[in-house]
């Protein structure tokens, strides 16, 4: 899967603190620059990953973010073990490793004066997927959102569900599904950002299901990974496929948007919900 | 554990799938066993069930945007004398059957017709009956660029506020999205055989063991079995195969699948449209199991 060679090679980035190589164009970029460019390569604008909370201080305005149902967190049901230990273990050190608790950080706050509720998930937590806490965050979330006729807005960023929770993963697609239809019946907007990667059941169920979808530029946005569709088809895939651009050409998604503009092409858009 | 990856008739014990005090015994069959008779070729698929069970069958084609998906199904169906709509991953039965309908995989226009019946459902006032039986979503170019994920999503979405009861019965394998796709329901019943899982246990084991001959494993950690399923209050009802499993006896399967449907149906249809979607969204946003320090 390709989104987990990245995050391999995205570990390997985080133990050099002096420059960042760009997984797009290969240059090498100061540390300090990357930061400061939000994890966006400076030379060609590849999109890097970036933390749920980084993204919320760039979302919300100063000091009015206040994050929700923090008390979440994963729990290994199904005893499940592959070659490589256990889940209980990989949710313990993803925990440490991230500081978070789960794949997706909820709250609340106003988007240039406007009040809303994000759901902003985090792909260095067990790739971003998709477990039955991730779920739980994203429902209750967009319950908030419902109850209190707020718009909701979903950054994702995941490989899928998580396999490590079995069918308990897949039926979040269903659970996540059913909140926003509750929010589609009271007419309450719901957007969605798309982020790279986001693929298989995150894609095919809420991240699709935008009245707006956004897309940062170059994302990996697709259901069935590469890989498999290579082995289906027998050949491989143009460079552009499943990207961000080709989505945008089929008519998948509304705009395609540059991490340092997103807050402001939200605002506006917001500013346009007369409710 | 034995890894077998051929078809083999099983000669173990019959299963002892009974409840007792409300907890399932467990089966003697391993997952691996399961999946294979889950995917048996002798074991009835679709068009065997509409033939015993349904007296009348109006089958209804197309999207309305590209074309008509053979891997889905559906069309008004008259099971006893209840008339539904019914709907389902058609696997064929034969090679060549099975190459005409893609192995039950579908694309988009699949689900987009099967989204179509169900509001034709909606708006005839009629139940909608699922049946699913699909190695998963068909993962191909066309299918990607004509949108897999948003269709799957769509009617996920959909199925969440459906103003009619919805009963799903898993016959053979429940394959990861491309069964959640047409698989939302109020009742979701399974047959003991079969399999309910986020991911193939060979693709499973292929990215967790980097190695697809550990899917006898990854069946086993998956969790995918219909017992396991109860136990993890995904799905409501076994339906009991006989002996060996649902190819050994047509006849009983379908009888058995026949009485679950109308026994799930007769309870459904009298609870008020209200009730009915707020019960949906309860069982929905139950399911899953988390920490909360």
């Amino acid at each position: 899967m390709a989104w987990y060679s990245k995050a391999i090679t995205e570990k390997k980035q985080q133990k050099n603190t002096l420059w960042v190589k760009c997984k797009q164009c290969g240059s090498h970029i100061w540390q300090d620059e990357w930061d400061n460019n939000l994890n966006v390569c400076p030379n060609c604008n590849f999109h890097g990953s970036i933390s749920a909370h980084q993204r919320a201080e760039l979302l919300f305005d100063d000091g009015t973010f206040y994050e929700m149902f923090t008390d979440i967190s994963p729990v290994d049901s199904l005893n499940f073990k592959d070659l490589k230990g256990s889940y209980k273990d990989k949710i313990e050190e993803n925990k440490k490793k991230t500081g978070i608790s789960e794949s997706v950080v909820s709250g609340r706050g106003q988007i240039s004066g406007i009040p809303a509720v994000a759901s902003i998930m985090d792909f260095r937590f067990l790739g971003g997927s998709l477990g039955s806490g991730t779920g739980e965050k994203i429902l209750q979330a967009a319950n908030f959102a419902y109850d209190n006729h707020l718009p909701y807005i979903v950054f994702s960023a995941s490989g899928g569900a998580r396999m490590q929770e079995g069918v308990l993963s897949l039926m979040q697609m269903a659970k996540t599904c059913a909140g926003v239809a509750r929010l589609n019946k009271k007419d309450i907007p719901f957007i969605s950002v798309l982020t790279n990667p986001t693929t298989g059941g995150v894609t095919a169920s809420y991240a699709m299901m935008g009245d707006l979808n956004i897309a940062e530029p170059g994302a990996v946005i697709g259901f069935a990974g590469r890989r498999v569709i290579e082995q289906t088809i027998g050949e491989k895939l143009p460079e552009d496929f499943q990207t961000a651009e080709y989505l945008l050409e089929h008519g998948f998604i509304d705009a395609i948007v540059n991490r340092k503009d997103l807050k402001e092409y939200l605002s506006k858009v917001l500013s346009y919900y007369n409710r | 554990m034995v890894v077998n990856t051929g078809v083999k008739v099983l000669v173990q014990k019959e299963q002892t799938q009974k409840k007792v005090n409300g907890k399932q015994v467990a089966s003697q069959r391993t997952a691996w066993d399961i999946v294979k008779i889950s995917r048996h070729p002798e074991r009835p698929v679709l068009q065997d069930y509409i033939k015993h069970i349904f007296s009348d069958f109006m089958e209804l084609h197309g999207d309305r945007y590209f074309s008509d998906d053979h891997a889905i199904i559906g069309g008004f169906a008259t099971i006893a004398c209840q008339k539904v709509m019914l709907i389902g991953h058609n696997k064929g039965k034969s090679a060549l059957e099975n190459v005409e309908r893609n192995f039950a995989m579908a694309k988009p226009e699949g689900y987009r017709k099967a989204l179509r019946l169900m509001k034709l459902a909606q708006r005839f006032n009629l139940p909608v009956v699922t049946f699913i039986d699909t190695p998963g979503a068909f993962p191909g170019i066309e299918a990607e660029e004509r949108g897999q994920a948003e269709s799957i999503a769509k009617n996920i979405t959909e199925m969440a506020s459906l103003e009619v009861p919805v009963v799903s019965v898993v016959i053979g394998e429940g394959g990861s999205g491309g069964a959640l796709g047409i698989g939302v329901g109020d009742r979701i019943l399974m047959l003991s055989n079969a399999i309910y899982s986020v991911i193939s246990p060979e693709g499973c084991a292929s990215i967790l063991w980097r190695d697809a001959s550990f899917a006898p494993d990854a069946a086993e950690a998956l969790n995918i079995t219909a017992h396991a399923l109860l136990n993890h209050e995904v799905i409501d009802e076994i339906i009991q195969e006989p002996g060996e499993g649902a190819h050994t006896d047509y006849q009983k399967i379908t009888d058995e699948v026949k009485n679950a449907i109308l026994k799930n149906l007769r309870t459904l249809v009298n609870i008020p449209t209200d009730v009915l979607l707020e019960k949906r969204f309860e069982k929905y946003s139950a399911i899953g199991k988390f920490q909360t320090s």
